[in-house]
């Protein structure tokens, strides 16, 4: 995987230009940064494997997250464990609503919630007004998520890594998860071998919808403060770091695991560039040509296996 | 009246194909549905809203659409073809940080710059253009990466700095209007640039290049098309627009910095949508993508003008968008549905498909 040395390449570069790069407390800061990303890569994947995209997560998470301020400042004592089935359930529920746009309108999925976006981030920012939770309204059990490390690890990156591993063998050995690949290898083929494409499509977009969720959950545990402008312009970074990671926006390639790589790399970048002191106005451009090279040796290395095909083929003649 | 009484008392057969006059037609396409719907609006407005139906009304609400009007017009030409470009406001943002930079550390005039500028932007579409037709990624792909690559070097070359201090007379002319009509001097530019659109679009042998080219890439280049340098040439005209836009939008608030413009590309795309182009390529017009430019534009300052919160409007482009494409498709699957309903009473023997 061409992401993985890319990110080896980054950390051993940064480290030999800056050794504080790898000093305990910078690691669990670099682990804090992926975390919420990697899950809303994973969640990205999912729909991106299918040929489709959901440009909504941004609002989806703002919505989530907002609502986490809003069930502690209604249930102060309510259980931890409450908060991440409501959210990933009102996550769940606005991901459906665009698998079900998406299979019933048969219009491409960037349309849909492209418009789904507008209108979510509307519904919140009405919802929220100019009101704000900070970290110190909720629980404190809730906050030490993000702070408390198990085996070195921030409890919140367990999750993470949780849920890519129960996503990956999803995807990698379940029926429905090879389904999803089929279906975005070739939408037409995979209806005449018997997949219920809209079925699937379904799940695909509800799924992530309830990781969105999921993520949105963390963001309120890891970050100060949420309101209605929480998670604006999130949607391109995750379908970059999925994309980095190796998953094509063409369907049917990429794993979640690549994607997960991908918004480690993206988000280590911007601690590299501190930790290197290159001047941080770089950060974005530099994003913008890992996307670029992503997919530019994604084409070149299927143009080469066209070429290759053919060549065998012909020898076989 | 009298029209549709002699059709019912014709002695055709029910259901016998009859062909609707031309108005009929014209007055069934979605750009003219659309076209009725804006009217509607429009008089529903000035009807409930206070101040709406004034001349300053209009200056404001058509300064407010001159970006997306403008980079809705090359964008529809580019989406009639099935590709997209999300790179149009980053490309702005780039080449107002440029005008910033040029007009702060150099002594060259302000059309020189200006100049430059618009090539900036042609220059950032011509690498779109390559890489998309020379390799063959998918526009998709490569524009989201310019997206973030263009505004990143918009941060390179100015930093978070902004220049203001721009000519006057210019900054002026930005937002200045024709007499008392409220119409601002600039629109005059634009009417021109849409027409130039238009008649490339709808009357040129290269516009109907382009839904060939939507329609069926393979089919285009059996017919001759030269595929690859059409579609390289729209993605350059894009980043020139895109750059007119930076040029406009950095005179209009009289500042060059980063950001300018961030996230317009979603707005013109949902304008363009709205305004009946199919994202599959193929078809659309530009009087539609005008009105749906000035549908959503006309709906959002009315509502603002009603005193409804600015954090709600969003919601309004989402719910416009989404019906827009949801309602055809609706309303061919109800069609579709009375159709096979209609096949199989008629046959009932005919046995079940599958």
């Amino acid at each position: 995987m061409p992401v993985a040395v890319a990110l080896v390449t980054l950390i051993v570069v940064t480290w030999l230009i800056n050794d504080q790069f790898l000093s305990a407390q910078s690691v669990k800061d670099l682990m804090l940064n992926a975390t919420i990303l990697v899950i809303l890569a994973t969640a990205q994947a999912v729909v991106l494997i299918t040929r489709n995209v959901d440009l909504s997560v941004g609002a989806i998470l703002g919505m989530v997250a907002f609502s986490v301020g809003a069930f502690f400042e209604a249930a102060p004592q309510a259980p931890v464990a409450v908060i991440f089935v409501v959210g990933m359930l009102l996550g769940g529920l606005l991901g459906a609503v665009n698998g079900a746009l998406v299979t019933v309108a048969k219009v491409p999925a960037l349309v849909i919630t492209l418009g789904t976006m507008y209108a979510f981030r509307g519904i919140l920012s009405t919802w929220a007004g100019s009101k704000q939770y900070f970290s110190g309204d909720n629980p404190a059990s809730f906050g030490r998520l993000s702070v408390e490390t198990v085996l070195g690890l921030p409890i919140i990156t367990l999750i993470a890594l949780a849920v890519l591993a129960v996503v990956a063998v999803y995807l990698a050995f379940r029926r429905p998860g090879r389904d999803l690949y089929a279906i975005g290898s070739d939408p037409d083929a995979a209806k005449l071998f018997g997949i219920r494409v809209q079925a699937r499509v379904l799940l695909a977009f509800t799924a992530c919808g309830a990781l969105t969720g999921l993520a949105g959950v963390l963001y309120a545990s890891r970050y100060n403060s949420v309101g209605a402008l929480t998670g604006s312009g999130l949607e391109l970074d995750v379908v970059a770091a999925a994309v980095v990671g190796g998953v094509a926006i063409s369907g049917g390639v990429g794993t979640v695991v690549g994607a997960g790589l991908g918004a480690v790399l993206l988000s280590t970048i911007t601690s590299s560039l501190t930790a290197t002191r290159v001047d941080k106005f770089w950060q974005q451009a530099i994003v913008g040509v890992l996307i670029l090279a992503a997919v530019v040796v994604d084409r070149v290395t299927a143009i080469r296996r066209a070429n290759k095909l053919r060549v065998s083929e012909a020898r076989d003649d | 009246m009298t029209d549709t009484a002699t059709r019912r008392q014709s002695p055709l057969p029910q259901g016998a194909p009859t062909r609707p006059s031309a108005l009929r037609r014209a007055a069934r396409r979605p750009d003219t549905m659309l076209f009725l719907v804006l009217v509607g609006v429009v008089i529903a407005a000035s009807a409930v809203i206070v101040n709406f139906a004034t001349t300053v009304t209009l200056g404001f609400l058509l300064v407010g659409i001159v970006p997306v009007l403008l980079l809705a017009m090359p964008m529809t030409l580019i989406i009639v073809t099935g590709e997209i470009d999300l790179s149009v406001a980053s490309t702005a943002g780039l080449t107002s940080a440029v005008m910033g930079v040029l007009w702060r550390d150099t002594d060259l005039g302000i059309w020189t710059i200006i100049v430059c500028c618009l090539l900036v932007g042609a220059l950032c579409g011509a690498f779109n253009g390559l890489l998309i037709t020379g390799l063959g990624v998918s526009s998709l792909a490569v524009t989201i990466g310019t997206l973030a690559l263009f505004r990143g070097l918009a941060l390179v070359v100015i930093g978070d700095q902004k220049v203001s201090d721009f000519p006057a007379d210019l900054t002026r002319l930005a937002t200045q209007r024709i007499g008392d009509t409220g119409i601002p001097v600039v629109m005059l530019g634009v009417a021109v640039v849409v027409a130039v659109f238009a008649v490339v679009l709808h009357q040129t042998s290269f516009g109907r290049t382009l839904y060939a080219l939507g329609f069926s890439p393979e089919a285009a280049r059996f017919v001759g098309v030269r595929v690859g340098a059409a579609k390289f040439w729209l993605f350059v005209v894009s980043g020139a627009v895109s750059g007119l836009v930076g040029v406009y939008w950095t005179l209009r608030f009289a500042s060059a910095g980063p950001d300018n413009a961030t996230g317009l590309e979603l707005s013109v795309i949902a304008a363009v949508l709205l305004g009946g182009v199919s994202i599959f390529g193929g078809r659309g017009t530009v009087f539609g993508v005008v009105t749906g430019v000035l549908l959503i534009g006309t709906v959002t300052y009315a509502l603002r003008l009603a005193r409804v919160d600015e954090t709600t409007l969003p919601i309004v482009t989402g719910v416009l968008l989404v019906l827009s494409v949801v309602t055809p498709s609706a309303l061919g699957w109800a069609r579709e549905k009375r159709r096979l309903s209609r096949l199989t009473t008629s046959s009932p023997a005919a046995p079940a498909a599958g």
